[in-house]
């Protein structure tokens, strides 16, 4: 199989540059953060809705287009470089993959229509400590006549704060288990934290939190399979919101460096930033491949898909480090005032690449499965 | 797809892997471990075993020394579709090259696409058959990375040329017949302009070769003397003048074998080198610094050969890559020094033997020397990030 986008794709992505081009810019991206850390543009999400891209991921079955991650992938990279803000990621990505991945029917059929029409928001509570550490869920669930009992502090819950629903990892017997928490339920407490993207992240507790049996989203799939299907795919899919913010803050630093003039020279002509451009032009068509092939490993069910994904999350990791602050020395001074966007990607590089393990947590990860 | 077609590249592929399997002896299905187990051709063709005979034999016989090339220039006329399932095929068995040759894939390309048809008719069947030993005389003592700035000089005297001046890093100049060679044909114009594309017969009078011993002990490579060397006028290939454009097309193609494109090798993982040499706890090396080297070159040396494919894909698909010969020399020769330096600290002492024993041939220590060249031949790291920098980006000069 050829490793580029099918004309489909192709098309899904030059909508989707369109429809941002016209539709979000950095401009309203300083506006919702001088609106009090607003956490997106309805409208935004709205059209969002519209074009079809929360339902790229969905199944047929639940009224979804079943389009793949692949098309997804190809969203996402266009909003990184605009640094769109949506539940895109909180809600699709994350929660509707997580719900798909599971095999309660009845919450499949009766939530993915939901959120494929944004009618409700969802938040992802997996993390726990200050770094990435799926395999240590010390939150539990204990079955207690025909109700759960869920324990645990939950920490970087994206989007928390304007979800209606949590889906909540917890650890079943020593197995990972899946469930669908309303944020209302008796026991729950959410704090808030605005990251340096501007993002809004929750830490929650649940304290003997009472769930009903019906509301466990795995029911006879093992739930670390699931699970681990869930990071190849959240990690394929922030690599790709990674490249476009890579891209975005490339171009940006090269066009600055073709317009600054100093010493009655454009900057740019300087080799010493010629190279430093080259290299970063190398490092991120390397990124190109490794997030298309992670993505479409994912849609083909490649044996290779755990790899590819771990290899997506690191590198991009790496690279949007490297050119990020790449683009802030280049800038020179206005690189660091406030007025200039393109600290905006230094921020929010620094968020992602956290966000589901960083590039040491995934190179861990691939030397482990590759046994050195 | 055409249902025929399809069954008759199906046809192909089972005829193909029948005859490789009957044909390419089993001694020819093992990886080349250095390079005197290459056969290189030539006036004084040098087999170094009956095995390696059989098999170019064959596939001379069968035309598929260059299975692509039209038969009228000796090739197989194979189409592309199934010239990719001969080299499936033959990667699959692990076949070798039957013959390395700079003619088939430096001065073949620039033949083909710049010289007149008696010439192609002249010099491509003798490729084929091995007959011929080319070498490459580009870089000049004084014109290495600026090798525009070339200064051997070829006079127009009428019937012949006139050459003298000298190259430098001819590989294989003591052993090749025939050189492709860029001279200056007019100094009075822009250095690019003045530079012509010609052909020399290595034994014509006047030649004079000086091989040249490198960091590593070992080396291919010459120095190349002219002294009033008289070239017949048809040698010219292209037009007078326009060398720079062969030379320039020529570059591209070697910058791409340098870089790895195209190399069908299996190269041992690092780690599980690592893991043979160094120790481990349940399974992890203990040393975390060096795993931690490892796999972060392990996940580039990935996402390097992911790209080659992704590139060769856009460039099948319509979307024009070649101006990215840059990136592909320039990444993949830094990866190349990258392994060769983990492969020193992974070995330890025994990386460090140079003069062979019976238990150490002394090639780690070879090899990790001969890697510094990577950067530097074809156009060094720096000069490939300039090319970037300028056609790419197009940064200001």
């Amino acid at each position: 199989m050829p490793l580029i986008l099918t004309d489909e794709e192709k098309m899904l992505k030059e909508a989707a540059n369109e429809f941002l081009a016209s539709n979000s810019s950095l401009k309203s991206f300083r506006k919702l953060r001088d609106n009090n850390y607003q956490s997106f543009d309805q409208d935004l999400w709205k059209g969002m809705i519209e074009m079809g891209w929360t339902a790229l991921t969905i199944p047929e079955a639940y009224g979804g287009l079943d389009f793949g991650y692949t098309g997804l992938g190809q969203i996402l990279e266009e909003t990184g470089k605009t640094l769109a803000k949506s539940p895109l990621i909180s809600s699709i990505l994350f929660s509707a993959t997580a719900i798909r991945l599971c095999d309660n029917e009845n919450l499949k059929s009766k939530w993915l229509p939901e959120l494929m029409k944004g009618n409700i928001l969802m938040a992802l509570a997996l993390d726990e400590k200050a770094h990435f550490d799926p395999n240590n869920i010390n939150s539990t669930a204990k079955l207690s006549g025909n109700k759960y009992v869920i324990n645990g502090k939950k920490k970087m819950v994206l989007d928390g704060s304007n979800a209606d629903y949590f889906i909540v990892v917890v650890n079943e017997a020593n197995m990972t288990s899946f469930f669908l928490i309303d944020v209302k339920s008796k026991g729950i407490e959410i704090k808030s934290d605005i990251l340096m993207d501007t993002g809004e992240y929750s830490s929650v507790v649940f304290n003997k939190v009472s769930v009903a049996s019906e509301n466990k989203l795995n029911i006879k799939t093992n739930g670390d399979s699931i699970l681990q299907s869930l990071l190849n795919i959240t990690s394929a899919g922030l690599a790709s919101e990674m490249l476009g913010s890579m891209q975005a803050a490339f171009e940006k630093t090269m066009d600055y460096i073709k317009e600054r003039e100093q010493f009655g020279n454009k900057i740019g002509k300087n080799q010493s930033l010629q190279h430093r451009a080259a290299l970063l032009f190398c490092e991120i068509e390397l990124c190109k491949s490794i997030v298309l092939k992670a993505l479409k490993a994912i849609d083909n069910d490649e044996t290779k898909k755990i790899e590819f994904s771990h290899l997506a999350k690191a590198k991009l990791g790496e690279v949007l480090k490297l050119t990020t602050n790449e683009a802030i020395q280049m800038h020179g001074g206005i690189g660091v005032t406030d007025d200039a966007d393109i600290g905006f990607y230094l921020k929010r590089a620094r968020v992602i690449q956290h966000l589901m393990g960083d590039k040491n947590y995934h190179l861990n990860c691939i030397a482990k499965i590759k046994g050195y | 797809m055409d249902t025929k077609l399809n069954i008759d590249l199906e046809n192909f592929r089972l005829e193909t892997r029948a005859w490789l399997e009957v044909n390419c002896p089993a001694s020819m299905r093992k990886p080349i471990k250095d390079s005197s187990e290459m056969f290189w051709g030539g006036r004084n063709p040098e087999f170094t075993s009956q095995d390696q005979k059989i098999w170019f034999e064959n596939m001379l016989e069968k035309k598929w020394i260059v299975p692509y090339w039209e038969k009228k220039y000796g090739g197989g006329g194979l189409s592309a579709e199934e010239n990719i399932i001969l080299t499936q095929e033959m990667s699959r068995l692990g076949c070798r090259r039957p013959l390395f040759s700079f003619g088939i894939a430096m001065l073949g390309p620039a033949l083909l696409k710049f010289a007149t048809e008696e010439q192609k008719l002249n010099y491509l069947p003798e490729i084929v058959e091995g007959k011929i030993w080319w070498c490459q005389g580009y870089s000049e003592p004084g014109a290495g990375s600026d090798l525009a700035g070339l200064q051997t000089k070829a006079e127009d005297m009428g019937e012949y040329y006139l050459i003298n001046g000298s190259k430098v890093w001819t590989t294989y100049a003591n052993k090749a017949d025939w050189m492709f060679c860029l001279v200056r044909t007019d100094n009075k114009v822009s250095k690019h302009n003045g530079i012509s594309f010609i052909l020399i017969d290595m034994s014509t009078k006047g030649v004079s070769v000086r091989p040249i011993k490198l960091i590593s002990g070992k080396s291919p490579f010459c120095e190349t003397f002219f002294e009033n060397v008289r070239v017949p006028k048809s040698n010219l290939v292209g037009n007078l003048n326009e060398g720079w454009t062969i030379a320039k097309y020529l570059l591209s193609h070697e910058r791409k074998m340098i870089g790895g494109v195209g190399v069908t090798e299996t190269k041992k993982e690092v780690h599980e080198l690592a893991k043979l040499n160094l120790e481990c706890s349940s399974g992890q090396l203990n040393n975390s610094l060096l795993r931690a080297d490892i796999a972060k070159f392990e996940m580039d040396e990935t996402i390097f050969e992911l790209t080659i494919q992704r590139i060769i894909d856009e460039d099948k698909s319509g979307k024009k890559a070649s101006q990215l010969s840059s990136f592909f020399k320039y990444y993949g020769t830094e990866l190349n020094i990258k392994r060769e330096e983990l492969l020193i600290q992974i070995g330890g002492n025994n990386s460090l033997v140079w003069t062979p024993t019976e238990e150490n041939d002394g090639n780690a220590a070879r090899k990790f020397c001969r890697s510094k060249g990577n950067t530097i031949e074809g156009g060094t790291s720096e000069i490939q990030l300039n090319i970037i920098a300028k056609r790419i980006l197009n940064l200001p000069t």
